[in-house]
Formats: structure tokens, sequence, C-alpha cells
């Protein structure tokens, strides 16, 4: 309807980009996922932590290594995978073809096992939509958790974070752009307005 | 990729994106469940003119592992052998809502004039025409040779990796083979060097500009070492009896150009042995080259499924306008308009 004009007040839109989360912001939020998971599960037996391509792997990779810093006998390499859902998307065809990423899974399985989702933004919900899909043709974990650097709102299907760095209420015309070190250099998160704010 | 005709329209990036995406694929294909939902209502077509085994069956299961529907089309027992011509064929599926056509035809160029002739909406794939392309099997050459010679632990497919500076021997019946010569641009394409290697009579006149090496010497080729050594089959059904006039026997055509335990033995410790199949042991091949653990052959028939299932999808997920980034390419509009497409659909609750 009224798109665009309406900014939520707590963020600048007027300018091209706004950092939101500085690399502090992101690692004491990821710190404190960390926390939260090993709370919620009453430690780190059974853990598997997916990432889910492109920017959910290094921050799935960075979640592991804080889990195994703080709770004593986790191994981080030995938790953490990733976990492609290119294949479950139910928007392929309104797309240019997209490239698969790798799916990887600790050498335990999943089966049995909690398995915590890691994704940069979550969105619309349709990614962790496929990714359920995806982890059930991998096996049958015991439960299933999800944890987001960003949620923006204007979900499209009943879905919410377990664990979440940080809520930003966004327009749907904006933009959310999590940088990392691992892919691009510098580690931020970014809001940038604009017509071109296609989610991703 | 709008259709794969031919390994000749594949440019680096192109052919490593169908080999990358292949080598996922693959990694799905060591599941428990194989199958994707990714090409969910979409139905392939498998149209073929000639006797195929492996190429329909690896067509099919790839598409079927994709979720596509399949449809078989032999030419024995339809329409064709009826008279139709393939227009009249074309114009029936595309009626019909194929989304993709798997075409294997005796006749060269029959891909490509299905695919350019505006019968058919649909993705046309090759699928061996006559003498002329076989791309599918390339590509799973390629993936074969990428995975043992360019992988290492860590990136046991080599994703990402071309064959830059590898040595492939291609050696047997050039002349019949559209197999040949798909891999003789693939391979080049990748940076890999390739020497045919055949009796004069089993070379194509007019083999000079391609991009591959010449030797009539088995025996001094692969004192060269190759990475690989390819064998192609002896097409007897396109010659007439014994060598059909290419080579005075069989038995002599074995003692010059078969691979068997001796000749084997002379290859460096990392070569490999690939055959696209099917196999005449005895003749191209002894039963102790086809047998030795060097020999990829039967890995070869499990990277076809998933290098075609790569094919499907990268032919058929998209919105068929590949690469082109729909409409943001523009001067970005004042916020007043709505947002692309993409957003707009079920934006608002």
């Amino acid at each position: 309807m009224t798109s665009g004009t309406p900014v939520p007040d707590d963020i600048a839109a007027a300018t091209a980009a706004t950092v939101v989360l500085g690399e502090q912001d992101v690692a004491r939020a990821l710190t404190r996922i960390a926390h939260e998971i090993l709370e919620r599960n009453k430690g780190g037996d059974d853990l598997v932590v997916l990432g889910i391509p492109t920017r959910g792997v290094p921050l799935a990779h960075r979640l592991a290594a804080r889990l195994a810093a703080v709770e004593p006998g986790l191994v981080a390499e030995a938790l953490v995978g990733s976990l492609d859902v290119t294949m479950y998307r139910d928007d392929l065809a309104q797309h240019p073809t997209r490239s698969i990423g790798a799916t990887t899974v600790p050498g335990g399985g999943i089966d049995g096992k909690v398995v915590v989702l890691v994704d940069d933004v979550l969105y619309s919900g349709r990614t962790i939509r496929a990714a359920l899909d995806a982890l059930n043709d991998l096996g049958r974990p015991r439960a299933v958790q999800l944890a987001a650097l960003v949620d923006r709102g204007h979900r499209e299907l009943p879905i919410r974070a377990d664990f979440v760095g940080k809520n930003l209420p966004t327009s749907t015309a904006e933009r959310v752009r999590v940088l990392l070190a691992e892919t691009d250099g510098r580690t931020e998160v970014v809001i940038e307005s604009g017509a071109d704010g296609g989610p991703r | 990729m709008r259709h794969l005709l031919s390994t000749a329209d594949l440019d680096r990036a192109a052919a490593i994106r169908v080999l990358d995406t292949a080598a996922q694929m693959a990694a799905t294909q060591g599941r428990q469940i194989k199958k994707l939902p990714t090409l969910r209502g979409r139905t392939v077509v498998n149209l073929f003119f000639e006797d195929s085994t492996r190429t329909r069956i690896s067509f099919e299961t790839a598409a079927k592992r994709l979720s596509a529907d399949v449809i078989n089309f032999s030419a024995k027992g339809s329409s064709v052998s009826k008279g139709e011509s393939l227009k009249d064929t074309a114009l029936t599926l595309q009626a019909m809502g194929a989304d993709a056509i798997v075409i294997r035809h005796q006749a060269s160029g029959a891909p490509h004039t299905l695919a350019h002739a505006g019968w058919t909406e649909a993705a046309v794939v090759n699928a061996g025409d006559g003498m002329h392309q076989h791309p599918t099997q390339a590509l799973l050459d390629a993936f074969t040779i990428r995975r043992h010679l360019t992988g290492g632990p860590g990136n046991p497919d080599g994703v990402g990796n071309d064959l830059a500076g590898l040595h492939v021997a291609v050696v047997g019946d050039v002349l019949h083979s559209r197999v040949a010569r798909s891999n003789v641009d693939l391979l080049h394409t990748l940076g890999a060097k390739v020497t045919l290697v055949a009796p004069p009579t089993l070379l194509p006149v007019g083999v000079g500009p391609w991009p591959a090496a010449v030797s009539y010497r088995l025996d001094d080729v692969l004192a060269q070492g190759p990475d690989a050594v390819m064998m192609l089959r002896v097409q007897r059904e396109r010659m007439s009896t014994a060598g059909g006039g290419f080579f005075p026997s069989p038995l002599e055509y074995t003692r010059l150009y078969g691979l068997d335990a001796r000749r084997l033995a002379t290859l460096p410790d990392h070569s490999i042995v690939l055959h696209p199949g099917p196999m005449n042991r005895g003749l191209e091949i002894s039963a102790d080259a086809a047998d030795s653990p060097r020999a990829v052959i039967v890995e070869q028939v499990a990277n076809g499924v998933a290098v075609r299932m790569a094919v499907l999808y990268l032919l058929l997920s998209g919105d068929g306008d590949t690469g082109a980034a729909p409409a943001t390419g523009a001067v970005p509009a004042v916020t007043s308009t709505p947002a692309p497409a993409t957003t707009t659909a079920g934006a608002t609750a």
C-alpha cells in the first residue's frame, strides 16, 4: 500500500546507508546468543549448529567457536555445519537461477540432535521454511531452533526466531545487509533505503 | 543458459558453474533420501530417436530425483514410425506442456533445429545427435576428471577448479564419436591439453583446426604420461562387417589401439581411465584395464546422474531470464513507486 513513505522513526532513512550494528555489537550479540542457547538446552549435549549460506555459514562458525569457549567439552568444529536450502525454495521460478551452496553436516548426523539454524537476516521466513524441509530430508532432529543476527519483521509465514541478535523494525522498501569479515572484509549491519530494496 | 546443445557454446565460467552445481547434486545423492523437490510440477520429455540405455535412464533418474515428471518417448512404437515429422512431434509436446525436451537423434543438428525453429518453448538438451555432440557426456567426463585429478582434502570434488595443465588422451573411433567432439571442445575450454589417438581412417577429415593434438601411435602418447586416458567405443554399428574398411581386423585394432594391462602399467600412478560405455571388452579395452582400480567407468555413470541433475536445474529452475537482473539497473526511482514486483508480492499481510 503506502510503500516507502512512512519510515520507522528510529532509523534515519534519509541517508543511503545507516550502520546499525558495528563489529563489537555483532560480537556481543553472538556471545549472548551462545549463552542463551546453552541455557535453553541445559548445556551443549547433542547440539548441532547449521549455517544457511552464504552469510549464515560464517556466523555459525563464530557461534560455534563461542559455544566451545563457554561450555567445556564442546569442540567448535564438531558441532558446526552448513545447510543449503536453494533446492527447497518456493521462489526459484521468480528469480534468475541461483547457485547451489554446500551442505555439510557434522559427523554425528542430525538424528536425535538439537539443531540450531543460523541465518543473518530473518525476513519473510521463507528461507527458514525451505531449511526445515531440507532438514527433513537429512534426518530427524530432536528439536530445531533458530538463531538470526537480525530480525527485520514482515513475516509471511508462521515462523519466529528463538535467538535474535537485534530486532530491527524496517520498511519493505529498505534493504538490510549483513557484512562479515569472512566474506566482505569488514563486519557490520547496514540498512540501505531506496527503491532497489529487494529482499535477499 | 537457455538450451544445452553443444559444449562449444559453454565458456569457461558456464562450464565450471555446471560442474560446481553437479558437485552439490552429487553430494545429495549420497543421502538416504535422494529426492529433492526442486523441479516439482515441471515436465521433462525424453525424446529418443536412437537406442540408448544409460543416457536415457540417467536423464530419467536425474529428472525424477529433482521431482520433475518424466515422459519417455522412443521412436519405436510411436507416431514417428508412422512417418510423423520432428516438427509435428515438437508441436505435440509443446501442446502437452513440456518444460524441457531431452533429445537424442541420429541426425546431427536435430536438437538445434528443435531449439531454434520456434516449434516449442521448452528448454532443449542435446543427448547426442548423429556424429556431432553429446554435451552431458563431456560434462560428466570433465566432472570425473576434475574430481580425481584436482580434488584434494577439504575440496574432494575440486569445486571451482578448471582442468588447466592436465593432459587427456582420447583414444579410438574419433570419426564416429560425438563424445570425442564434445570432449575436445569442453576440455579445451577448461584448459586441458587434448591428444586424439586413432588410426588415420578413424579420424575425421578436417581434424586439423580442432583444438587438440593428433597422434596415430598410442604407445608414444602413453609414454608422455597423460593424466587421463579416455577410451572411445569402436562404433561397429556405424561400420559394416569387421572393421568395415576402417581397420584390417579387430585383432590388429586391439594390438595397436587397445588398452591392455601392459599399456596400463606404463601410465603414471595418478592416471585414470575413462570410457563412455558401452564397452567392447577385448576390442578397445581389455578386461584387465576395464576392471582395474584406475578405471573410473562405473563412477562416470554415477556422476552422469549428478551432471544431468545440474543441467536440468540450471535450465529449468530460474525465471528463464538468466543473469539479467530485473529492472534494478535503472536510476533508482523516487520512493513513492512501489518496490519491485519481487517485494510487493504478499509483502502486506
